[in-house]
């Protein structure tokens, strides 16, 4: 065993975005509107969270630009890095993106139709700022299949294969939700992060299901090195704050 | 009066994110790659992503090498971040052999932490002074050891001299130097403006040095 203390894990707000609104569903699935996103941003920032991540699930950077507005909107005041994705499509999708302010985009189902993309966008932006989204959904013990258009479509691929590809073409990190955990706050799938966190080397940001400080714990026992947390902060059940105590209770160190 | 800086503008990475930064912190602030402005500007921030051998070829494509230099000969108080910091070494082991700025004596080499340590290191990091460092008078000034700031790179500097190293970091047992300075020079191997409030208090000192 290594002596050497591991880093402080990131604790990730996610919001998923139905321009303008901050939306929540259950299995990605069945929304129901929070607020303005940015004014949650801006309230998970100042509680501590190490990252945020917007991800829009109509995928409306075709449509009014709003999106982008928004990655502006909120990149003005918050100091901590942003991750947005949804219906990125192109490296001018990841151009304009990037330069509203966001650190790093995160793509899916363009990177399962075109894996290309994500060795152009790291050649590009470097792969630092290419995450690859993955929704996976359990087929059978210690199998996963890759989704695509927030758990409805099928890929046909092996979400834990899919991932050590994607890596191997250029995704510096890996957004991997869990669609059978997803708003359930029923726990995360431990099984899934243990199937793809030491599977490759860059860092895995586990979502879906928390729904309170010991499922978070569990994730990151199980080797995830981020955990991205929804319904829990926007139900108000818990803060950035009070998860980040938890945790520290728990004998997990984490950034104050 | 609002503290005045320039962004040197070499065509690598995200310019935006650190530009709000120092823009929350009330500096004015200037985006160039003019070799002119670069040599009277009052402070100079050098950002940066990407690989150690680009960065140079773009600073020097747009000659800006020797304008870099003779500011901080002027005593032009000068920010290096992330490829920014590692562009100050002497040189670099990343995809071949390159010449750095050479302000800072060392070399930039791949981290090599322990057995499931992942590289990127990606995240946030807890910085601590080496044996017998103190941050006052530096951009470090008033940051508690152990505070974490957070990073993303692959490759590291390692400056020749101790005193040279204002903060290490560990990795799995390889000793990242976080931050480094050299009188009027500094540089910060994390990201600043997207390490919360501590971070844009090191841009705040930075901004209140003078030359």
């Amino acid at each position: 065993m290594s002596t050497h203390k591991p880093m402080p894990p990131r604790l990730i707000a996610r919001l998923d975005i139905k321009a303008p609104n901050l939306v929540k569903g259950i299995h990605l699935e069945g929304l129901r509107v929070m607020g303005d996103p940015a004014e949650h941003a801006l309230r998970y920032y100042r509680e501590g969270a190490d990252e945020l991540l917007y991800v829009d699930i109509v995928a409306s950077l075709y449509g009014r630009n709003s999106l982008t507005e928004l990655v502006e909107r909120t990149a003005a005041e918050i100091f901590v890095p942003l991750t947005v994705g949804g219906g990125v499509r192109t490296l001018d999708d990841f151009y304009k993106l990037l330069r509203a302010g966001a650190d790093k985009v995160a793509i899916n189902t363009a990177a399962v139709g075109r894996p290309e993309l994500l060795t152009e966008a790291a050649r590009t932006f470097g792969s630092q700022c290419v995450v690859l989204s993955v929704e996976a959904k359990r087929q059978a013990p210690g199998k996963w299949e890759a989704y695509t258009d927030n758990g409805r479509e099928r890929t046909g691929l092996d979400a834990v294969e899919w991932i050590r590809k994607a890596v191997d073409l250029g995704a510096g990190e890996v957004l991997l939700t869990s669609v059978d955990m997803e708003g359930t706050k029923k726990g995360m799938d431990l099984e899934l992060i243990r199937a793809v966190a030491p599977a490759v080397n860059v860092p895995v940001i586990a979502c879906g299901g928390p729904g309170n400080v010991d499922h978070v714990a569990q994730a990151l026992a199980a080797k995830a090195d981020a955990v991205a947390v929804a319904a829990l902060l926007h139900y108000k059940l818990e803060t950035v704050g009070s998860l980040k105590a938890g945790l520290q209770a728990r004998g997990i160190e984490v950034r104050q | 009066m609002s503290p005045k800086v320039t962004v040197i503008d070499y065509g690598i990475g995200n310019l935006h994110s650190v530009q709000k930064a120092l823009r929350h912190e009330g500096a004015e602030v200037t985006l160039s790659s003019d070799a002119a402005v670069v040599r009277s500007a009052e402070r100079l921030l050098l950002p940066g992503v990407g690989a150690f051998g680009d960065g140079m070829r773009e600073l020097k494509a747009r000659g800006l090498v020797q304008p870099i230099l003779d500011a901080v000969g002027q005593g032009t108080p000068f920010l290096g971040i992330c490829l920014g910091m590692q562009l100050l070494l002497s040189e670099s082991d990343e995809f071949g052999r390159h010449e750095g700025l050479g302000l800072i004596p060392g070399r930039v080499v791949l981290l090599t932490p322990e057995a499931g340590f992942k590289v990127p290191h990606i995240g946030w990091n807890r910085l601590v002074p080496p044996p017998g460092r103190d941050w006052t008078g530096s951009v470090l000034e008033g940051v508690a050891p152990g505070t974490a700031t957070y990073f993303v790179h692959s490759y590291s500097a390692v400056p020749e001299r101790e005193e040279h190293r204002l903060a290490d970091v560990d990795y799995g047992g390889f000793r990242i130097s976080a931050a480094v300075q050299k009188g009027n020079v500094s540089g910060c191997q994390f990201h600043p403006e997207k390490s919360g409030p501590v971070g844009l208090g090191i841009l705040k000192r930075f901004l209140s040095r003078s030359r």
